[in-house]
């Protein structure tokens, strides 16, 4: 699976990023390409700016200098017409969820539909069940309001809502975080299985080294504000980098997890 | 490349041919969210139950693109003719839509709840039954915060070391200190009104002199106290709800109490004692702007001198209508205190109960001050004060 996307089309391509607030320099030159139809995991220590660079990339921090082009667009020179398509053609999966606590789960999962497509209510409704039970939940979940439902159901609903419009990437900021081992599992497999079924690029911020063995297809690491080391798993445990070293072939890691090695 | 609303994908088309005894629709174009609108009325005219096949099939070579909607009404469809009998097969299905078709057959098995129906005289009693169980309910509440905030300050008077003065200082100087300016302004502007209100109109009379009476015992008893009772709970009460109420759907609360300290005593009662303390002093200083404001307008729109005013005012006045209006602070403060954290505490998860309970809090804080504000002028009228 991990080459097939060799030499493909980049969907997101950053150049030279640099992003800092207040004096301090967060992304130093950073340059990454995201391919069509891979799931990249991307990592780094906490407070690396992980989550600064996928603020950046969907546009809710500002750069100071570099590109980002997602489908070949310059996010920051498009018109807000240009913006709006592209909004339309990503979903995000907040690491807290981010769901709108008033709207019940249908309400959440409904709302982009309704707001950018003009659909007949039936077909909102179905959708969206459909939706809701793709991302393996039942449909008694539906009428709950956000603060009725566990950690993990309040992931999956974020995720179902993400997958709303049908985007060609999702973004995902920690998806397992908070989870137990076996719901995290369930929930890379449910990663796998969308992103095969629905054809998804995914850009998946992640501390899980579980995720990163079973389901990243590259893994890019984050360090001193760029991007050192990108590749499979292989690679990663190949590095001599010392951080990349001390996360990949730490305490932590399980010995003989990966079968490709 | 392209945006998505331009991106070069053809119409979707649904055909029908007769291949053989089988009726072969076949399909092709893309089949995705953005022609969600015309693919209904075909798979509509598709799924018609007057078909003249017992057999049918839809083709899907021809499609180009297909996303989780296209794929749902391809199931619809599938499903329609299912329940009239025929029998349907899918066929030329490209093998990376196939993942996909079989995610959405497992969907929407279960029939959809129906949405309850309600009567409107149902609604209506309903309505009015729960109105008042949350009248009693507020109520209710209310009384258990006293009773435990009376603990909560028992435990106080116990163990004096236990108190969080520092606390109580931070909040002093937000609803206290920070509220003098606008408090002062407002009185001031107010005092102003009433003088220039009243002589207009006693003018008629000859009896301009009487503004002076009026001002100074409406405001010393009246209205200095309950118009700053007014702006603490908006400017003060809401902050409070606001912060206990995000505090709890932040599980800040709970982390409190499972530190083994009561939210009562760590949260509620220095926030209490700082408003009891602020409010009274609030209230002088706003009876001060007040009085000062009227005795300007007096001597400028009314001509009437300072000295006259202050003459007059010595007379109009005694002490019992300054301790009347002042000695009603302390409660105005209890209640507006008491309002704000009960309902700080009781807001639910959502952003949405965040706001009706901020809301609630101000309202009920408000009415709450001039219902006690006319039982108390009833109280210091029955005995003579």
């Amino acid at each position: 699976m991990n080459m097939a996307h060799a030499g493909n089309e980049a969907v997101i391509r950053v150049r030279d990023l640099v992003v800092g607030f207040n004096g301090m320099t967060v992304l130093d030159h950073l340059s990454l390409d995201v391919f069509r139809g891979e799931i990249l995991g991307f990592v780094g220590g906490s407070g690396a700016g992980k989550s600064v660079l996928m603020r950046t990339i969907i546009g809710l921090l500002p750069k100071r200098a570099g590109t980002i082009e997602v489908f070949g667009f310059d996010f920051g020179r498009a018109s807000e017409r240009e913006r709006r398509a592209t909004e339309q053609r990503w979903g995000i999966l907040f690491q807290q969820g981010a769901l709108f606590s008033s709207l019940t789960v249908r309400q959440n999962v409904q709302f982009p539909m309704r707001e950018y497509l003009d659909l007949s209510e039936r077909l909102v409704d179905e959708v969206a069940m459909a939706k809701l039970e793709m991302v393996g939940l039942t449909p008694d979940v539906a009428d709950k309001f956000p603060s009725e439902l566990s950690g993990g159901m309040t992931k999956r609903v974020a995720l179902a809502r993400a997958l709303a419009l049908d985007p060609e990437i999702v973004f995902l900021d920690e998806p397992t975080s908070g989870l137990d081992p076996i719901g995290a599992g369930a929930f890379d497999d449910l990663i796998r299985t969308l992103q095969r079924t629905l054809g998804l690029t995914v850009f998946m911020v992640t501390h899980d080294l579980d995720s990163l063995h079973t389901v990243c297809d590259r893994i890019a690491v984050l360090a001193d504000g760029r991007v050192v080391v990108d590749g499979p798993i292989a690679t990663m445990l190949a590095s001599d980098h010392p951080w990349v070293k001390a996360y990949f072939r730490g305490k932590r890691t399980r010995v003989g997890a990966p079968a490709d090695q | 490349m392209e945006i998505r609303s331009s991106a070069v994908t053809a119409r979707p088309r649904l055909e029908r041919n007769v291949v053989g005894e089988r009726l072969v629709f076949a399909a092709a174009g893309a089949w995705t969210v953005e022609h969600a609108r015309e693919l209904e009325p075909l798979i509509a005219a598709a799924s018609d139950k007057r078909l003249a096949a017992a057999r049918v099939g839809i083709d899907m070579g021809n499609v180009d693109r297909l996303d989780t909607f296209g794929a749902w009404l391809i199931e619809r469809l599938v499903r329609a003719w299912h329940r009239a009998g025929l029998e349907a097969t899918i066929e030329g299905l490209p093998e990376h839509h196939r993942g996909l078709l079989q995610e959405v057959r497992k969907a929407n098995r279960a029939p959809m709840a129906p949405a309850r129906s309600y009567s409107r005289l149902g609604t209506l009693l309903e309505n009015v039954g729960r109105g008042v169980s949350n009248v009693t309910g507020d109520l209710f509440g209310l009384a258990q915060m006293l009773g435990e905030v009376t603990v909560a300050a028992l435990r106080v008077v116990i163990r004096p070391a236990s108190f969080r003065f520092t606390s109580v200082v931070h909040h002093l100087d937000r609803v206290g200190l920070q509220a003098v300016p606008i408090i002062l302004l407002i009185t001031f502007l107010l005092g102003c009104i009433i003088a220039q209100q009243g002589i207009f109109h006693f003018r008629r009379f000859g009896a301009e002199l009487y503004v002076v009476d009026m001002i100074s015992i409406l405001v010393l008893r009246e209205i200095g106290v309950v118009m700053v009772s007014i702006m603490v709970a908006g400017r003060s009460g809401s902050a409070y709800t606001a912060e206990l109420g995000s505090m709890k759907m932040r599980e800040e609360i709970d982390a409190l109490r499972t530190m083994g300290f009561a939210p009562v005593d760590v949260l509620v009662l220095p926030r209490l004692v700082a408003l009891v303390v602020a409010l009274p002093i609030l209230t002088f200083l706003g009876s001060m702007a007040a009085l000062y404001g009227g005795g300007l307008v007096c001597w400028l729109y009314g001509g009437i001198s300072p000295e006259i005013f202050i003459s007059r005012l010595k007379d109009a006045i005694s002490l019992d209508h300054f301790v009347v209006g002042l000695v009603k602070a302390p409660f105005m403060a209890l209640i507006i205190g008491l309002v704000a954290c009960t309902e700080g505490l009781a807001v639910r998860g959502s952003a949405e109960s965040l706001g009706l309970h901020t809301t609630a809090s101000v309202v009920k804080a408000v009415f709450l001050v001039i219902v006690t504000d006319g039982f108390l002028a009833m109280f210091f009228a029955s005995i003579g004060k």
